[in-house]
């Protein structure tokens, strides 16, 4: 049952097993988007409560911010390009995108760090304030998904080059680019009702 | 940060004394016993490693039996203490811990492994499938479920328990009124077993989409499965947003910040409403399977099929999108207006439309069926009436003007125990006299099962009943004692009768376990004793690892009632019997359950860097998984053969 092909169907969904983990990777997605929602409110409600403290149009570097939103972006069209190259059976183009998808995301993840020590430094921490309590675990835990994510690309290039392309492989990929488009959208949300309304 | 190293074991409380001793001296026994017997291989090779579902349920059942056992131990507590006015027996900081722990313990650690494990067991074999979608994952789903519960009952003999509350709300369970770190450990144990919930949910969901069997579209799938896809909907809903809840809660505790204290900005009702905008919800998921579980047991002692199935669904659906819309009636006395709360009041009361639709769908059920008084069909028939008026009361309560009278009174603890008890623990018992031959091959003591129901009943109304009035006349809950001459003292000690009832009951039922277990012979059946209508029913009891040895096809409900009419399809011919894929065992999810474990009490005692270890330490769980490329094995056809011909025919 797990392993019956059904060879005009794309790779990852070839074995009974591969969809599956799709499909339950999508309900996932499901439960984060509730996940990020919540975050999302939490910061709607506290976001306004400074206490006397910076608010976030002291702190925003608007510029850097666009950086971090591109990088993200284009890191997110490259994983389209994994999925493509996965369509044309390339496993040299899927490994070749999959690192820069992985170094765009690094780079969002550095400038990430730097933004947050740049906070730190004009005394917007975690403790300041309600609103800094909900903007930091909002970011951070993007933050941190984001993080798990190139660990997990790292680990599918490792997989991919002991066990080749198979059904179980593409779907792996097809997973992955799943988590990171998620990422990306979680992040247009972030850029616009955070940073835009912050600053304006 | 200002924890007290040298005052970390509970100590000058001699009940506390007693049960660190116990524990002690069970936790050896255990041990050595199995050391004695030499079942430590046994254990690891069968039960610790296994991905079977079944097994899985098995384990999720004894741990909520026994953490049963320590939730109505902490019941038993609150009544002894509160059964005459003055009492000494609890002070009031010890008080605080057992009615925390109680509440705590009897949902998320009782209600929910109970349910799960049953759901477990009996969902995979009534949609005709060989296992739950991710075998693996749900191993995951035990174990951690079974670290966060280790780790939250650990908190009396070590450090000491949460005392905020089952609903923990803030500022009260914030670091500034609740200093020592027994929240600590609430905001933990819970995290832990509610990521192996949503696992759980995931699981299920594609299982019942993508794994029924040839035939059964989803209008001809029994009610349970149906009860269970809508309860994994709203975990996948509901749970996340406590995910954050307790998150916030954590970093509020831990590390200083500023979501729900009262400096610094935050908001203190925030937690009200993230707690209960899962906390509504999570009264479905425990609820709603147990109502599966009686649409299935009603019709099959009645001999009838099920009234108005489609209604049923229906009503099931509405409830669970009413759920996410009343979490405002649990604290209309914050003051958000008339306007709000007559809204909240008004989506409060419609629940009670698809709850009558259900109500009536099983008593309808049972006009002019012969009905068949078996243990099951008892603890069926007594939840109707039980639970209807825990519904009367509910309306009552949902008034919210109404409420601002009944509101942190006796009278809502009455109600949400004429609910909650008839509600699941009276389905849980239905459900384990029913489908205990389905995993065993033999029937429970029917004598001491009577025994068991009437207890458990004249208990449980002896106990509640009595909160009600007590509760009108001004009896605040979680009161450690009150005055002498305070009217409402008799009815507190009615209720402190009824516990011991209740406590007589639960006591009759793991005797009727230890005396079935020990007479199983003499109790043996065959895989059909009740003359039942689902699919679980056609294949062996105990079930073979692999479930069917061919996948039952099915064009209508009640699929097996109709094979065994037409007389089709229950022989086995020897050409369609097939080399079946099987899941191999893995050591990872026990391991996985243990690192969280302590990951969690690194957390709890407020060590970041070693509790960042212990992630580091679940993170390379996930990569020893995900570059496992074991792809399990298969069961021979010989094989498959030899089992079946032990009970039945392979021609």
């Amino acid at each position: 049952m797990a392993n019956k092909t059904n060879p005009s169907l794309p790779l990852e969904y070839q074995s009974e097993q591969g969809k599956l983990n799709i499909l339950g990777f999508w309900v996932f997605i499901g439960a984060e988007i509730i996940l990020f929602a919540t975050l999302f409110a939490v910061y709607g409600v506290l976001g306004v409560r400074h206490a006397g403290g910076p608010t976030q149009a002291d702190i925003f570097v608007i510029k850097e911010v666009v950086i971090q939103t591109l990088l993200l972006l284009t890191s997110s069209f490259t994983a389209g390009i994994v999925m493509w190259e996965l369509r044309r059976n390339n496993q040299k183009g899927i490994n070749i995108w999959l690192v820069i998808t992985l170094l765009l995301g690094a780079g969002f993840l550095i400038m990430e760090i730097n933004e947050f020590q740049h906070y730190y430094e004009l005394g917007a921490t975690l403790q300041t304030s309600a609103a800094m309590s909900s903007l930091f675990t909002l970011l951070g835990t993007h933050g941190a998904h984001v993080t798990v994510g190139i660990g997990w690309g790292l680990l599918l290039i490792l997989q991919l080059s002991k066990h080749k392309l198979t059904p179980k492989t593409a779907s792996k990929l097809h997973i992955f680019t799943l988590y990171w488009h998620f990422l990306d959208v979680v992040w247009i949300f972030i850029f616009t009702y955070v940073y835009l309304a912050g600053v304006l | 940060m200002d924890i007290k190293w040298d005052k970390i074991l509970v100590t000058g409380e001699p009940m506390i004394l007693a049960s660190q001793i116990a524990i002690v001296l069970t936790l050896l026994g255990v041990i050595l016993g199995i050391t004695y017997l030499k079942k430590w291989k046994y254990l690891w090779t069968e039960w610790f490693t296994t991905v079977d579902h079944k097994r899985i349920g098995i384990m999720y059942i004894i741990l909520a039996v026994l953490m049963f056992f320590r939730g109505g131990v902490d019941g038993l507590m609150m009544r002894t203490q509160t059964a005459v006015a003055n009492n000494t027996f609890l002070d009031a900081q010890h008080y605080n811990e057992v009615f925390t722990t109680h509440g705590v313990i009897m949902i998320l650690f009782m209600a929910m492994p109970i349910l799960m494990g049953i759901i477990n067991i009996i969902l995979p074999l009534q949609i005709g499938a060989r296992d739950v979608a991710f075998p693996h994952l749900n191993a995951m789903s035990f174990w951690i479920t079974f670290a966060g519960a280790m780790l939250f009952n650990l908190s009396f003999v070590v450090g000491g328990s949460p005392d905020a509350g089952w609903t923990s709300y803030f500022p009260l369970a914030g670091k500034e009124f609740s200093p020592g770190i027994g929240n600590n450990y609430y905001m933990v144990g819970i995290q832990i077993a509610g990521i192996g919930t949503l696992m759980s949910g995931i699981n299920f969901i594609i299982t019942i989409f993508k794994m029924r069997t040839k035939g059964m579209s989803l209008f001809k799938m029994p009610m349970f499965p149906w009860t269970v896809l809508v309860m994994s909907l709203i975990i996948i809903i509901a749970f996340p947003i406590f995910t954050v809840a307790l998150l916030l809660g954590t970093l509020d505790r831990i590390y200083g910040t500023h979501f729900f204290t009262v400096a610094g900005g935050g908001l203190d009702m925030l937690w009200a409403n993230l707690f209960w905008l899962w906390g509504h919800p999570e009264v479905y998921i425990v609820i709603l399977p147990a109502f599966g579980i009686y649409s299935e047991i009603i019709p099959t002692f009645s001999k009838k099929t099920l009234f108005g199935y489609k209604s049923m669904v229906w009503a099931v659906v509405i409830i669970s999108c009413l759920s996410m819309l009343v979490w405002v009636h649990h604290f209309y006395t914050m003051g958000v207006g008339p306007v709000v709360n007559s809204i909240f009041s008004i989506t409060t009361m419609a629940i009670s439309v698809p709850t009558g639709i259900k109500m009536f769908n099983w008593l309808f059920t049972m006009r002019k069926g012969r009905i068949e008084f078996a243990p099951p069909m008892m603890w069926s028939l007594a939840f109707i009436p039980t639970f209807l008026i825990g519904g009367v009361t509910g309306v009552m309560l949902a008034m919210a003007a109404a409420d601002f009278q009944y509101h942190n009174t006796m009278f809502l603890v009455a109600h949400f125990h004429y609910t909650l008890i008839p509600g699941v623990v009276y389905a849980v018992f239905a459900a384990i006299y029913y489908w205990w031959p389905k995993v065993w091959g033999f029937k429970l003591n029917e004598r001491i099962a009577k025994w068991h129901f009437w207890l458990f009943n004249i208990g449980m109304n002896l106990t509640f009943f009595p909160m009600f009035f007590a509760g009108l006349d001004g009896a605040v809950r979680r009161s450690y004692t009150y005055s002498a001459d305070a009217s409402f003292a008799p009815w507190m000690f009615v209720s402190f009768i009824g516990a011991l009832f209740l406590a007589a009951g639960f006591a009759s039922f793991v005797w009727n376990l230890v005396w079935s277990i020990k007479n199983r012979k003499d109790l043996a059946v065959s895989h059909d004793p009740w003359n039942a209508r689902t699919l679980e029913w056609a294949t062996a009891s105990p079930v073979p690892a692999y479930n069917f040895a061919v996948q039952p096809e099915v064009d209508r409900l009640d699929p097996f009632w109709h094979m065994k009419k037409s007389k089709e399809g229950l022989t086995l011919k020897k050409e369609d019997i097939k080399p079946i894929h099987m899941p191999s065992n893995s050591g990872m999810p026990f391991v996985m359950g243990i690192i969280f474990m302590i990951t969690g009490f690194l957390f709890v005692f407020e060590l970041t860097i070693p509790a960042f270890i212990g992630v580091a330490g679940i993170f390379a769980c996930m990569i020893y998984r995900a570059l496992d490329y074991n792809d399990g094995y298969h069961i021979s056809t010989e094989e498959i053969i030899q089992t079946e011909r032990t009970w039945r025919e392979v021609k």
